[in-house]
């Protein structure tokens, strides 16, 4: 099946880990499109969805970047395979949940994924590791035009690009930042941080989006608004919010050492020795545990070259891709057995935390 | 009801109905248990309007009503459809619900003209449209001036752009 080629080859986000990404694991773009004439996915008939369906797919499949990409039916894939690709950023939760007529289509190195018929007929997706705003916006902009040739896309010239919700009228742009913050949520500054990005006209969300929690200090930072400001705008404005972000987090970081490096060494320890030793583990405390062995690797207590194994970990400890890993569907309780299993195998041979690091942060 | 009305922020049934007045405006919001928990609806003290405001804006009551009963020509959608979804029928839906979505984009966006990428082939009818809105604008000012020759020229340029829009051109 295709979904197991897709699972085991490398990804931009499982396997691209530096220095590089310390603070902003990875930058992610949007547009919605939609078709003109045509009704939007939710409204429409299912010969109608269908009909949208297959003229997006075509289009999309003919683009340079989605060449041998895959191209999956949401219909056709089991709730397993749907929910490792929500597990990747590959698709949503919403899509996940698709009935007849919705579609996917991911590029082979999966940085591009094109949903087709959620919430709107196309929800072009590009991802990239580390701060990479104007990278992915060139990738995205790009994919667009050349969707263009083939589809005539929904446009008003007051409204901008016309969406099924009003809130992405204009650019249908949403461009999003994957933040690791721990120091922020351990310095209990993330409910302040929250308020004055919300202030900014950006939105702080968990890791998996509208309503998903921020286990692992893993928060998304992305635009509220799509309309009245270009793109460019748009996205000069949420890079000087993530930036200011960047420069809170190192800050706290920073006073949480000085204040009592004993302690925060001690939290780094722990976590350490249960990722080790554990024999049950949930998805959640594995996520709060990683991200602070994560944070050790930032500060220079671990090496460097770990950061890439915890990132996989992030995505490979979730429930789909754990039971995929063990092939078979097991329980909640049995899951967190299995996780435990992974996460010592893993830790077996991790360098022991090095207590007399010196704080790589300044850079 | 068949068709119970949604949490504004996440489309779950609504069971908590709220309803404020803000700068002599009524802002009503539905939210499910949860949304309403999270945003600190529960509990008067905590609770932050300007957050909830974008979302609330998006309830068409907050704006002043379509004319009811219309329904797009189009697609057959119509104004309780949206209040149920919170999502519009078809394109031409913006266009049949104007009246509905224009104040509701002053509170959500951060301006009510598009100003970012214009696709190719809606570019055309971009600078076609722009022309149009240049030239009534002539018009208007020649007449207001008393130009009488300039102003029948605009009424003719006018004519010929009218001319060049495709019918089923999306304004």
């Amino acid at each position: 099946m295709t979904i197991n080629a897709l699972i085991d080859s490398p990804s931009e986000l499982t396997d691209s880990s530096s220095a590089r990404t310390a603070i902003v694991l990875m930058t992610r773009i949007r547009l919605a499109r939609n078709l003109a004439g045509q009704p939007f996915p939710g409204w429409a008939k299912p010969a109608q969805r269908e009909a949208t369906l297959k003229a997006c797919r075509a289009a999309v499949a003919g683009t340079a970047p989605m060449k041998r990409a895959f191209n999956l039916g949401i219909a056709e894939l089991s709730d397993l395979e749907r929910q490792i690709l929500v597990e990747r950023h590959l698709i949503s939760r919403e899509l996940s949940g698709a009935k007849g007529g919705a579609g996917v289509v991911i590029s082979k190195d999966q940085t591009f994924s094109v949903m087709l018929n959620e919430e709107d007929h196309l929800r072009i997706q590009v991802l990239r590791s580390g701060f990479n705003l104007k990278k992915a916006w060139n990738a995205i902009n790009d994919l667009d035009t050349s969707l263009e040739e083939s589809l005539d896309f929904a446009f008003s010239p007051t409204l901008g690009y016309l969406t099924a919700c009003p809130t992405n009228l204009g650019t249908g742009m949403r461009a999003s930042a994957m933040m690791h913050l721990p120091a922020l949520v351990i310095s209990n500054q993330m409910e302040k941080i929250v308020r004055a990005v919300n202030q900014l006209g950006m939105v702080v969300r968990g890791l998996f989006g509208e309503g998903s929690d921020a286990s692992g200090s893993i928060f998304q930072i992305s635009n509220q608004t799509t309309l009245g400001e270009s793109e460019e705008d748009i996205l000069k404005r949420l890079s000087s919010v993530l930036q200011s972000i960047v420069e809170n987090e190192r800050n706290a970081r920073e006073k949480l050492l000085e204040a009592d490096a004993g302690k925060l060494l001690d939290k780094i320890g722990r976590a350490y020795g249960i990722l080790q030793n554990s024999h049950v583990l949930s998805s959640s405390e594995a996520m709060n545990l990683l991200s602070l062995i994560r944070l050790g690797v930032d500060l220079g207590i671990f090496p460097d070259a770990s950061r890439s194994l915890i990132d996989r970990l992030f995505i490979e400890a979730q429930p789909g891709h754990l039971q995929h890993a063990q092939k078979g569907e097991f329980e909640p309780g049995q899951r967190d057995v299995l996780r435990a299993a992974r996460v010592r195998a893993e830790f077996a041979n991790f360098s022991r935390p090095d207590v007399n690091f010196t704080n790589q942060e300044k850079n | 009801m068949a068709n119970p009305l949604k949490c504004d922020l996440c489309s779950k049934p609504a069971t908590v109905h709220l309803t404020q007045i803000v700068n002599n405006k009524v802002h009503k919001m539905d939210l499910c248990e949860a949304c309403a928990q999270a945003k600190g609806v529960t509990d008067p003290g905590g609770f932050s309007l300007a957050d909830l405001l974008m979302k609330a804006s998006l309830n068409p009551e907050a704006g002043p009503a379509a004319p009811a009963g219309v329904k797009c020509g189009q697609c057959g959608f119509s104004q309780l459809d949206f209040k149920k979804h919170g999502r519009f029928g078809c394109p031409a839906c913006y266009e049949t619900f104007r009246t509905l979505v224009e104040p509701m984009l002053d509170t959500m966006h951060n301006g009510t003209t598009h100003a970012g990428k214009v696709p190719t082939r809606a570019l055309e009818r971009k600078s076609l449209y722009d022309r149009l809105t240049k030239l009534e604008l002539d018009l208007t000012e020649a007449i207001k001036s008393e130009r009488y020759e300039d102003a029948a020229r605009a009424r003719d340029e006018i004519n010929q752009v009218k001319q060049a829009f495709k019918p089923d051109a999306a304004r």
